[in-house]
């Protein structure tokens, strides 16, 4: 229903802190954007600015071309689901959806329809007459998105909609946010700092490092191709493990500090011989099997067992690097033990070891 | 078992003679207040029932007394009525709008303000009574409910309850009403008076009593017996009653101290019910 798009937006406080530092952005009709990055990064920062609760210090917020910046909350036409819910404690819960509407003058047998039928969406009906505070988190938090949706919003924004639930209900409610988004397609920003949430929801993620974003893809494409270590290590779970390395003088292979050589294909980094990298690869990639000739060996010192897989933490027996590594099912193994690892080329990650950027390979 | 059992019954008798050492006195007034003026002239303060009520009670309600014989105790009550309200409500007004400019309005000079409206409790009525009487009787409010109401109005106490009431309400149900469309005054209303229940009731009931017992203001204010008050009212009709040649009314000056606390009673009676209610639902 609507497009968005930020340009050069930058944020600083009275206090002088650069929350949002140039940030541009251009965001489809029906997208469903994520905004993931670590506490403190500025993520809540830019959502209030697009709904036009905080005032832009530098740039542009455009919604459909029409410049939001000095438009008030209201009328910016965006809703907003909170993470602590801010539903209105002393008014039913058909009063707190219906709120908005009848500040807009909607006519009253409308509002009734139109609740109603948010209600029965949101599987939310026989509460309509509860308070807030007769009401589970998971119901409040239906209320919440109810009071956005009746709106019929061009932009949806939510803030941790999900951080105060239990685990269980989180993923059930993330799921559903999904399926609404979905079936009313109207254009989401969706902040987080839960990767899986992260992963799962958004057509696109936007990861935030220090006001900036780092890298704007899709989830895979973050996944795959991370353009920077902060990336890298902020996608994925367990978190990638990063060992310093060494392009060899003839291009030829990449050495691990005080460890292990590792082959590469011929000619891949004749561009970098001698180059300092960060070498990174996921947990997941270290497998035990596979076509590949193991290339280290890892001692055992912590293993995790979570059914589907199994975490192993360890050291490298050469260089003593950490290593974490994830293999498949139930493996019986205990500390002490030493594990054959594999890299396999194609899942490996370089890194420019100064700038943390990523190195792409012809 | 036995532990408990001596505790009970400690806390029940501190309780119980408290409660007697507090009521004693008003049970002594509404006792006397039932007995003809030769007993108590001759034994003193009574304390049991006199059979004299209905005859003492509408006299006072009901005969003009006082210095002029202009005013009854229905028309003193009234006047307190209407200053213990207007005092309350009043200041419950006023400190709410003021509170709310100072924590929703970022102005300039919020805070300076607010230290300022705070500072003014370092300068009660009695401090500032002159030019208060001189302000109000060069515009001729003299003898005036407005004149008697509206220089105690003002409130540094309730400002800094409500201050304090407003900044714990969460932010987020401002961003949310300002995304709902809600206009300043809209969400004041809408919103924040209805949060504030609690507390305005709390701050009613202290304020109507203290409104109801101002003594020294309306004492200056009012010269003519019609604006009398009924905490006035005692005093004046009980110069009169002890001074003229005639056996003194004791009687009477009880029934009014009696009639003069029902009300402030009543409103505490009423109103903490809302209180524990507010308190029990704890809705924020
Ligand atoms: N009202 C404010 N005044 C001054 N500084 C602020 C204000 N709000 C946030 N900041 C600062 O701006 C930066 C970004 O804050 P923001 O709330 O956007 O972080 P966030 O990414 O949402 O973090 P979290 O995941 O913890 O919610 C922080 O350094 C914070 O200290
Ligand atoms: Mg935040």
């Amino acid at each position: 229903m609507a497009t968005l798009s930020l340009s050069d937006v930058n944020k600083r406080y009275d206090n002088g802190a650069h929350a949002v530092r140039g940030v541009d952005m251009e965001i489809a009709d029906g997208e469903f954007i994520v905004f993931v990055g670590p506490s403190g990064c500025g993520k809540s920062t830019l959502l209030r600015m697009v709904a036009g609760l905080e005032a832009i210090t530098e740039g542009e917020i455009a919604i459909d071309g029409r410049r939001i910046n000095d438009v008030s909350p209201s009328e910016c036409d965006v809703a907003m689901v909170f993470q602590n819910y801010a539903l209105y404690p002393h008014m039913t819960v058909y009063r707190n959806m219906a709120y908005g509407l009848s500040n807009r003058k909607v006519p009253k047998t409308e509002i009734e329809s139109i609740v109603r039928q948010a209600a029965a969406t949101l599987r939310i009906e026989e509460f309509l007459d509860r308070k807030p505070h007769q009401l589970s988190g998971g119901q409040r938090q239906r209320v919440a998105m109810g009071r956005a949706i009746v709106r019929n919003p061009k932009v949806f924004l939510f803030d941790e909609p999900l951080s105060n639930l239990d685990a269980k209900l989180r993923v059930q409610m993330r799921i559903e946010i999904k399926r609404l988004q979905r079936s009313i397609g109207v254009t989401s920003i969706y902040v987080t700092h839960d990767q899986i949430e992260a992963m799962t929801l958004a057509d696109r993620l936007a990861v935030i490092s220090d006001g900036r974003i780092e890298q704007m893809g899709t989830p895979i494409e973050l996944y795959e191709t991370p353009a920077t270590t902060f990336v890298a290590s902020f996608i994925g779970s367990p978190a990638m493990n990063f060992l310093p390395a060494r392009v060899a003088d003839d291009g030829g292979s990449i050495t691990l500090d005080e460890g292990p050589v590792l082959p590469i294909p011929a000619g891949a980094l004749a561009a970098h011989a001698g180059r300092a990298l960060t070498l990174g690869v996921r947990p997941e990639h270290l497998g035990e099997e596979g076509d590949d000739d193991p290339v280290a060996s890892l001692e055992v010192e912590l293993i995790e067992q979570l059914g589907a897989d199994t975490l192993i933490y360890g050291r490298l027996a050469e260089g003593g690097e950490d290593l974490t590594v994830r293999l498949q099912g139930v493996r019986t193994l205990s500390p002490g033990d030493t594990l054959p690892i594999r890299a396999p080329w194609r899942h490996l990650h370089l890194f420019d070891a100064e700038s943390g950027a990523r190195i792409s390979l012809g | 078992m036995n532990q408990s059992l001596l505790r009970t019954l400690t806390n029940h008798t501190i309780l119980i003679l408290g409660t007697i050492f507090m009521g004693l006195p008003v049970w002594v007034a509404f006792m006397s207040s039932t007995h003809a003026p030769e007993t108590l002239f001759r034994e003193g303060l009574q304390f049991w029932y006199g059979g004299h009520f209905f005859e003492t009670y509408t006299e006072v309600l009901f005969v003009e007394g006082g210095v002029m014989k202009k005013v009854t105790a229905t028309k003193m009550l009234l006047n307190s009525m209407v200053l213990g309200f207007g005092f309350s409500i009043g200041k419950v007004v006023i400190s709410m709008l003021a509170a709310y400019a100072i924590v929703y309005f970022r102005f300039r000079l919020a805070m300076p303000l607010f230290w300022i409206i705070f500072m003014t409790l370092l300068l009660p009525l009695e401090v500032r009574i002159v030019p208060s009487y001189e302000v109000v009787a060069g515009l001729g409010l003299l003898n005036t409910f407005t004149g008697l109401i509206v220089p105690l109005i003002a409130s540094a106490t309730g400002t800094f309850f409500f201050r304090q009431f407003f900044k714990s309400v969460p932010e987020e149900i401002l961003e949310a009403a300002r995304l709902d469309g809600a206009s300043p005054l809209r969400f004041f209303i809408d919103i924040l008076v209805p949060l504030s229940k609690t507390m305005i009731a709390a701050i009613f009931i202290i304020m109507f009593v203290v409104g109801w017992n101002q003594y020294l203001w309306p004492l200056l204010m009012t010269t003519s017996e019609e604006h009398y008050t009924i905490v006035i009212g005692i005093k004046q009709i009980y110069q009169v009653l002890s001074e003229g040649g005639e056996l003194p009314q004791f009687q009477k000056a009880f029934a009014l101290t009696i009639l003069a606390t029902l009300p402030p009673v009543l409103v505490v009676v009423i109103f903490q019910h809302w209180f524990v209610k507010g308190l029990l639902e704890s809705e924020k």
